[in-house]
């Protein structure tokens, strides 16, 4: 098999979201090309963010990408907060956490059960798996519609939530609404356990390849909203997020419309794995336990563990949003607090707000995202980047690819491309954002 | 559409430069989607399925179309479908994608290829319309499920749909909202197309007219409103702009040729 060509090259790779292709050629055994090519349609969203206020900011980023729009609409506003000088007060970021929540469990449930499982279990989409897993895939499909439902309470709904934005949400849910959140997510307790069982079952590949492990970490909870960036080769220092450029090193590449990342090694890891990698102690003991029962151990090096690591950080996100909405119930919402997005026409003639760059860097299901804006004193963005995880994934993703193909030269060309598939689909890369994002410098 | 007793109609979902939330209002459709497929199949779908099939009857397209091969791949789609319906604002209007037309096409290849050796097709974002022939408009920035359902229904049995004509305001008031107006806060409501069921406003924010402008729209009236209140012209003018922009330039480039 050592004299073996092997010409793979799969367009429009399904299930993920956005445009990519895979491309392997392989020449008397020996490997010449293997990369994800990105080929997603730039949209240029940093250059629309000039001379926009930062009143619309989260509005028009949450349609970066229509899967992860929770995720940019919370590091818009913590940007543009950051940048502008408001605090948000304790209950507006536990409800922030809270739609975080909801975000992650759906993108996680979506990527386990409806992209990965069909690929372990040999079949080539969800839509076989309603023959043999109908009660399992009805259940992910209610608990789907579920997370929809907790979001419209919540946010209006979930592809481009409307109450989110700087100083608070311009709605608060009513106790009704919080006693039937709190009944839904109970009700995904049992759920989330059939889930675990269907992933001790499955087999996923064996590949492991070290790399560097980039997440936010804090020191009393597992970061999603708030934290300081640390990598796995930091070991315990920590960067504040205003210096991320110190880790997050952005470059350019051919074959994609995308932009790649590394830090002092070639590539680095983003996502689930990375920051369970990192904040493993700080998962709460529900999310510890299923960690057991799906025989996890940290340090983990194998990309496929991705969704592994997806499954117990959606039990730690279920235990942690009832937390969240039975403390609600208990001291009850202030609804004095509920704020308009923009400055209302009293005081918008002469707003004014702090001038300078402001960072807001979360935990969004695919990894660290990081907007960061300079303002100017009325708010209106005077630069603009975002760092998108799965971007900062690629580079990691090809190396990847560069170390699994010769190591499974010896099996058929379907099966590589399998594998190959299976290994970008783990890393749930999203990449509409990736490409939408370009780095954009304005030109002044 | 006429179809024969056993054979299902052949939905295929396409997207182009957008954000791909439209189709993901698919899969929160659950009870109703699994109704319609009782009528029809999807054959296509890339964000959910691995499947793949040319032969299909309705082509839902979302998103703008962009570069060249963009072009060349939805006037594929337009020969295969029986029917095509722009699905989404960024397929209806451009949606946000417009604003990426405050740049040249040169000057956004400086802006963002700075450094980059490879040429690259920027392309001119545009609704599909203005690339091949649109049957039905579903609009919306996401669109909305109800509406979505009911034009699915009604092109299925042959009718056809036709999306409001009124402004967003309309279901506002049936929904008992105070206007955003008399609470000190601006809003598109007034000029912008309805079937949203005011969503945005109904939770406390403004409209920002994402189903784009009426066709008739009280444009002037819309201004003095906003300059009472305190917006400068630039301001006014970009928050028309948020989602009009493909139509704007379109209409100015042929005032300026006329």
């Amino acid at each position: 098999m050592q004299q073996k060509n092997l010409n793979i090259n799969v367009d429009y790779l399904t299930r993920v979201e956005g445009h990519g292709d895979i491309v392997i050629n392989v020449k008397e055994g020996k490997l010449e090309k293997c990369e994800l090519q990105v080929i997603e349609a730039p949209r240029f969203f940093e250059a629309m963010l000039r001379g926009r206020s930062i009143f619309e900011a989260q509005h028009i980023t949450s349609r970066i990408c229509g899967i992860c729009s929770t995720g940019h609409s919370l590091a818009s506003i913590k940007a543009s907060e950051d940048a502008a000088g408001f605090t948000p007060t304790q209950q507006t970021v536990l409800l922030r956490k809270l739609l975080l929540h909801y975000e992650t469990l759906d993108s996680h449930l979506l990527h386990a059960a409806f992209l990965v499982a069909p690929d372990a279990l040999g079949v080539p989409s969800v839509l076989p798996l309603l023959t043999t897993h109908k009660a399992l895939v009805l259940m992910v499909l209610g608990m789907k519609k579920d997370y929809s439902d907790l979001c419209d309470i919540l946010a209006g709904r979930h592809t481009h939530p409307i109450t989110v934005c700087p100083r608070g949400f311009t709605k608060l849910p009513t106790k009704k609404e919080l006693q039937k959140t709190k009944d839904i997510l109970t009700q995904h307790v049992a759920k989330l356990n059939k889930i675990v069982d269907l992933f001790t079952t499955l087999k996923l590949p064996n590949f492991e390849r070290a790399t560097e492990y980039v997440a936010l970490t804090h020191p009393e909870e597992y970061a999603f909203l708030d934290g300081n960036i640390t990598t796995t080769d930091m070991r315990d220092s920590v960067i504040h997020p205003h210096d991320y450029k110190e880790v997050i090193h952005e470059f350019h590449v051919a074959h994609s419309t995308s932009k790649h990342s590394k830090n002092k090694r070639d590539s680095y890891m983003v996502g689930a794995l990375a920051r369970i990698n990192i904040n493993f102690n700080k998962l709460n003991k529900q999310a510890k336990s299923v960690a057991s029962a799906l025989n996890f151990k940290t340090p983990s090096y194998n990309p496929y563990m991705n969704t592994i690591a997806q499954v117990i950080e959606s039990a730690h996100c279920l235990y942690d949003a009832i937390a969240i909405v039975d403390h609600f119930l208990k001291i009850g919402i202030n609804y004095d607090e509920v704020v308009s997005s923009w400055p209302k026409v009293d005081e918008w003639p002469t707003f004014k707000c702090k001038a300078r760059k402001g960072v807001g860097a979360v935990e969004v299901p695919r990894g660290i995202l990081i907007h960061e804006y300079t303002i100017n004193e009325r708010g209106i963005i005077k630069n603009a980047n975002c760092c998108i995880p799965t971007n900062q994934n690629l580079a990691n993703i090809d190396l990847d690819m560069k170390k699994l193909v010769p190591e499974v030269l010896d099996k058929s060309k379907e099966e590589i491309t399998l594998l190959a598939e299976m290994l970008v689909r783990a890393y749930d890369p999203c990449i509409s954002c990736s490409c939408h994002m370009l780095d954009v410098k304005f030109i002044e | 559409m006429s179809q024969s007793k056993n054979k299902k109609v052949r939905i295929a979902l396409f997207d182009f430069a957008d954000c791909e939330g439209c189709q993901l209002q698919v899969t929160y459709l659950n009870d109703q989607l699994v109704g319609l497929l009782e009528h029809c199949e999807i054959v296509n779908f890339r964000e959910a399925i691995s499947e793949r099939s040319d032969d299909y009857d309705i082509a839902l397209v979302e998103g703008s179309i962009t570069r060249k091969h963009d072009e060349e791949r939805v006037k594929k789609i337009r020969e295969n479908a029986k029917i095509l319906i722009a699905y989404g604002s960024c397929a209806c209007i451009g949606g946000v994608n417009g604003l990426r037309k405050k740049f040249t096409q040169e000057e956004a290849k400086d802006i963002v290829y700075k450094g980059r050796e490879f040429p690259i097709d920027v392309g001119e974002p545009r609704p599909v319309h203005e690339v091949v022939k649109v049957d039905y408009f579903i609009y919306g920035c996401p669109t909305n499920n109800e509406e979505t359902i009911k034009a699915l229904k009604s092109i299925l049995i042959g009718k056809g749909y036709t999306p409001p004509r009124y402004p967003v305001c309309v279901e506002c008031k049936l929904k008992e909202n105070v206007c955003l107006f008399e609470k000190g806060q601006v809003c598109l409501g007034p000029v912008t197309r309805g079937g949203c069921g005011a969503w945005c406003t109904s939770y406390g924010n403004t409209c920002y007219g994402c189903r784009g402008l009426l066709d008739k729209p009280a444009q002037e009236g819309q201004m003095d409103i906003l300059k009472k209140n305190g917006y400068t012209l630039e301001e006014l003018k970009q928050k028309f702009e948020t989602y009009n922009l493909c139509r704007m330039m379109g209409e100015q480039n042929a005032t300026e040729k006329s």
